[in-house]
């Protein structure tokens, strides 16, 4: 314990010393810190603080320092956690690198590719991208037919991937293929490359939000080196699962990240709807709603802190955690409902005159929350998966 | 579905295939990516005319075919499906009911001829805020020599923009909130001191806020008597409801039309998506939902028709029931497209955001059921 406080002093001074006062204003979407090659850094202190906190290797605080991680407990990893809250730090880095890759990288690669590929994504180095889904695998994600050949001295790859994630922002893929057409679970293998590898092609997708974060990524005799398949053969589609756990869980963690520009939902709906002579909100029925999800989002807080203790605690995964993505898809889905209704009209406006840039950014923000019960698998999938893992209620046979 | 006559089975059948073979969801994304701000297009709207739909409600003697509201609401009810932009709610039916409920003959005369020969848009100017409050109007009419001078801001006023002809809620007495006070009048859409700001909204309609800095109009702009505005809006807008319900009606029965063909062709894990039992109980509670959206819409037209006391709780009715229904159909649609129903490119978002406007638009869920408690007296 004596260690952990001294620790915390350790990390609060040195955070105190090395935080770049100019990030203390709010995160814009244009400054998320997602690194890579193609990164273009607007305020150069948001690449100082990444190199910074890569240089402890707290982008990655857990990671073993022989791979550039920060090495530390999972209870040093807290109080980091925490007295980075503390001054409102901004993430030094965003990237599916930390929060998808590596940890199945540490459990599944050969030392040769941790010590290749893990210490760039702790430095931000590269970028990654997610090559899962196709259009005729969705859900059904293990009956993925992008064809990967041996050729003897290297893999060929031909097919398409959909939906991949700032495919044209990324470096590098972590994608699955088919190895083996004769089987479905045991044909997939997971292999890494390089975007820039001739023969692939990323055109962005433009979602209902007006963005195009996302992509239809096509590849064409793309040649990948053998060294580049994570695991053996055929026995992709356990790294797959266990990378959708990390995913999932990480997506859940930091919820979906509906900021509200930090004006909680209540100050927003007192602001537009007004309130009544004892200080209530004037419109009821929304009063109640509004109430019914704060503490939805409570018992949702709640639930998360005492998965944490559990597992902290030694006493391994909570069955809580299966139902974690699927509620807090759904609290971030009700919040931007109950934003844009509470904004009213405003709060439906795309462009131009009349709109704030917050409202029309709590409308965009409502659109894209729309997307967190699809991705890293609907919340159908979800339920599918608690019904039967966790409740044992099987498919008749 | 109602028992319809045969004027009103014929006008629904010339709005589908006019809309099917003029109007589909492509011609509005169309118009949507041209970036045109009048948020409708005039040659569709030309031909609306031209088939005798804006005249629907407006007597015989006024130039209309008097087929009433049902008949009216049959055609939004199409229109609605294929998120068609235009005045016709506007103009044919909201303002056309202004006139009708508290107009002097020369004003109908005037104006309801010009409404049910397609040659003018017209508009009803009530909200000042982002939530619907008839009652909270601010804006000031003062009598001013022979006439009335309006000042005040009107906001997000659907087809204000482009209405010739606009229906205005002013306070000429009491405080915002009183509904007692209140006047209508007709103000031309080019008088002197009237500005009007188009609006980029997500739903990519004709939306305006409006600016009146002393606007003079004379006495006979005055639509019913001075003070007496309340119960002509509030009938106004409770035809107007039923007609929006209508029009969502139409729209989200489409989303659940294109959803569940999606539910039937799209394959996953070798079967029909639609196999599954946990998405067939969401359609059939949907389809549920659709099936009792309608019975109220086509109540609240009907007691429009008739005169019965009770069309204002059935338009409240009507307003939001159809708001939760298309809200939960437009919801569905996406999430049962998987990835692809957050495209740009495909419909879903096209119905998602027309659905949350028109369910905000003349008062959301939460205000109908209030003001259906109070006219239940509770
Ligand atoms: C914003 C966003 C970002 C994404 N990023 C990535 C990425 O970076 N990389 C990547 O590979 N993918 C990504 N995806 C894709 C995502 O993982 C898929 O969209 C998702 O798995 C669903 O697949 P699908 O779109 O093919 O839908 P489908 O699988 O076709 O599903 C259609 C509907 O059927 C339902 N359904 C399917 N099977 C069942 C069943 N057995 N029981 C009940 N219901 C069922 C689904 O829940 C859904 O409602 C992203 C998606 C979104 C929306």
């Amino acid at each position: 314990m004596a260690d952990l406080e001294a620790f915390r002093n350790e990390a609060r001074s040195w955070l105190e010393a090395n935080y770049p006062p100019s990030l203390k204003t709010p995160m814009t979407e244009d400054e998320a810190p997602w690194g890579g090659r193609k990164a273009v850094y607007k305020n150069p202190d948001i690449k100082l603080w990444m190199d910074r906190m890569a240089s402890r290797g707290w982008t990655a605080p857990t990671w073993p320092k022989e791979y550039g991680g920060g090495g530390l407990t999972g209870e040093e990893a807290k109080v980091l956690e925490q007295e980075l809250r503390r001054i409102k730090a901004r993430p030094a880095l965003m990237s599916f690198g930390v929060w998808m890759l590596g940890p199945v990288l540490l459990e599944y690669a050969n030392e040769a590719q941790k010590k290749e590929y893990l210490p760039k994504i702790v430095r931000g180095e590269i970028r990654w991208c997610q090559g899962y889904s196709e259009p005729g695998a969705g859900s059904d994600l293990a009956g993925l037919q992008t064809k990967c050949e041996d050729k003897g001295d290297h893999y060929l790859i031909n097919g398409q991937k959909i939906w991949t994630s700032y495919a044209d922002q990324a470096d590098w893929i972590f994608c699955l293929v088919r190895t083996d057409t004769s089987k479905k679970h045991e044909g997939i293998s997971f292999v890494l490359f390089d975007m820039t590898t001739p023969g692939v092609e990323a055109r962005p997708i433009k979602l209902i939000s007006g963005s195009s974060p996302f992509c239809e990524t096509f590849f064409t005799d793309v040649k990948v080196p053998k060294a580049q398949l994570v695991g053996a053969l055929n026995k992709g589609w356990d790294i797959a699962k266990r990378l959708l756990q990390y995913e999932r869980q990480n997506i859940s963690a930091g919820g979906f990240g509906g900021t509200g520009g930090g004006l909680e939902i209540e100050d927003i709906a007192k602001k537009y709807v007004g309130t009544d002579a004892d200080g209530r909100l004037a419109d009821h029925d929304l009063r109640a709603r509004l109430a019914a999800h704060r503490m939805e989002a409570k018992a949702f807080a709640l639930t998360v802190r005492r998965v944490e203790q559990e597992l902290r605690a030694g006493k391994g995964l909570s069955p809580a955690t299966s139902i974690i993505k699927y509620a807090a898809a759904k609290l971030n889905q009700d919040r931007s409902e109950l934003v844009v209704e509470a904004i009213g009209l405003q709060g439906l406006g795309w462009s131009g005159e009349g709109f704030s840039p917050r409202e029309i950014g709590e409308t965009r923000a409502w659109l894209r929350s729309k997307g967190n019960s699809i991705e890293g698998g609907t919340s159908e999938v979800n339920l599918n998966v608690v019904a039967k893992r966790v409740l044992g209620l099987l498919d008749h046979q | 579905m109602a028992i319809l006559t045969e004027e009103q089975t014929m006008l629904r059948d010339a709005a589908r295939d006019w809309v099917q073979a003029r109007s589909p969801v492509g011609a509005f994304r169309k118009l949507r990516d041209s970036g045109d701000g009048a948020g409708y297009d005039p040659a569709l709207w030309r031909e609306m005319g031209e088939m005798g739909w804006t005249g629907v409600i407006v007597p015989e003697a006024h130039g209309g075919s008097e087929f009433g509201y049902l008949g009216l609401g049959l055609v939004l009810e199409e229109t609605g499906r294929t998120l068609t932009a235009s005045p016709l709610l506007s103009t044919a039916l909201t303002a056309a009911s202004a006139l009708l409920i508290g107009g002097s003959e020369a004003q109908k005369e005037e104006w309801l001829s010009q409404i049910a020969a397609g040659a003018i848009v017209a508009a009803l100017a009530v909200d000042e805020h982002a939530h619907h409050a008839p009652e909270k109007t601010a804006l000031t009419a003062v009598k001013s020599g022979r006439g009335w001078t309006l000042n005040g801001g009107k906001a997000f006023v659907p087809e204000g923009g482009a209405a010739d002809l606009i229906v205005v809620a002013a306070r000429t007495a009491g405080q915002p909130g009183d509904a007692d006070g209140l006047t209508l009048f007709l103000v031309q859409g080019d008088a002197d001191g009237l500005t009007r700001t188009a609006l980029k909204t997500a739903d990519s309609r004709g939306y305006a806020n409006l600016t009146f800095k002393d606007v003079t109009v004379a006495e006979t702009a005055v639509l019913g008597e001075a003070g007496g505005g309340w119960p002509i809006l509030e009938e106004t807008l409770d035809r107007a409801r039923a007609g929006l319900a209508a029009e969502m009606l139409g729209t989200a029965a489409q989303a659940f039309d294109v959803t569940l063909d999606y539910l039937k062709t799209r394959t996953q894990f070798g079967q029909a998506i639609g196999t599954f039992q946990a998405l067939q109980h969401r359609a059939a509670k949907l389809y549920t939902e659709l099936e009792l959206t309608r019975s109220c819409v086509e109540a609240a037209l009907e007691a429009i028709d008739n005169g019965s006391a009770d069309a204002g709780a059935l338009a409240s009715l009507a307003k939001a029931k159809a708001g939760e229904t298309l809200h939960l159909a437009s919801n569905e649609m996406v999430q049962m497209h998987g990835g692809v129903g957050m495209t740009d490119a495909h419909d879903a978002g096209l119905y998602l955001k027309r659905a949350r406007a028109a369910e905000a638009i003349y008062g959301g869920a939460s205000y109908h059921r209030d003001r259906y408690a109070r006219l239940l007296g509770f």
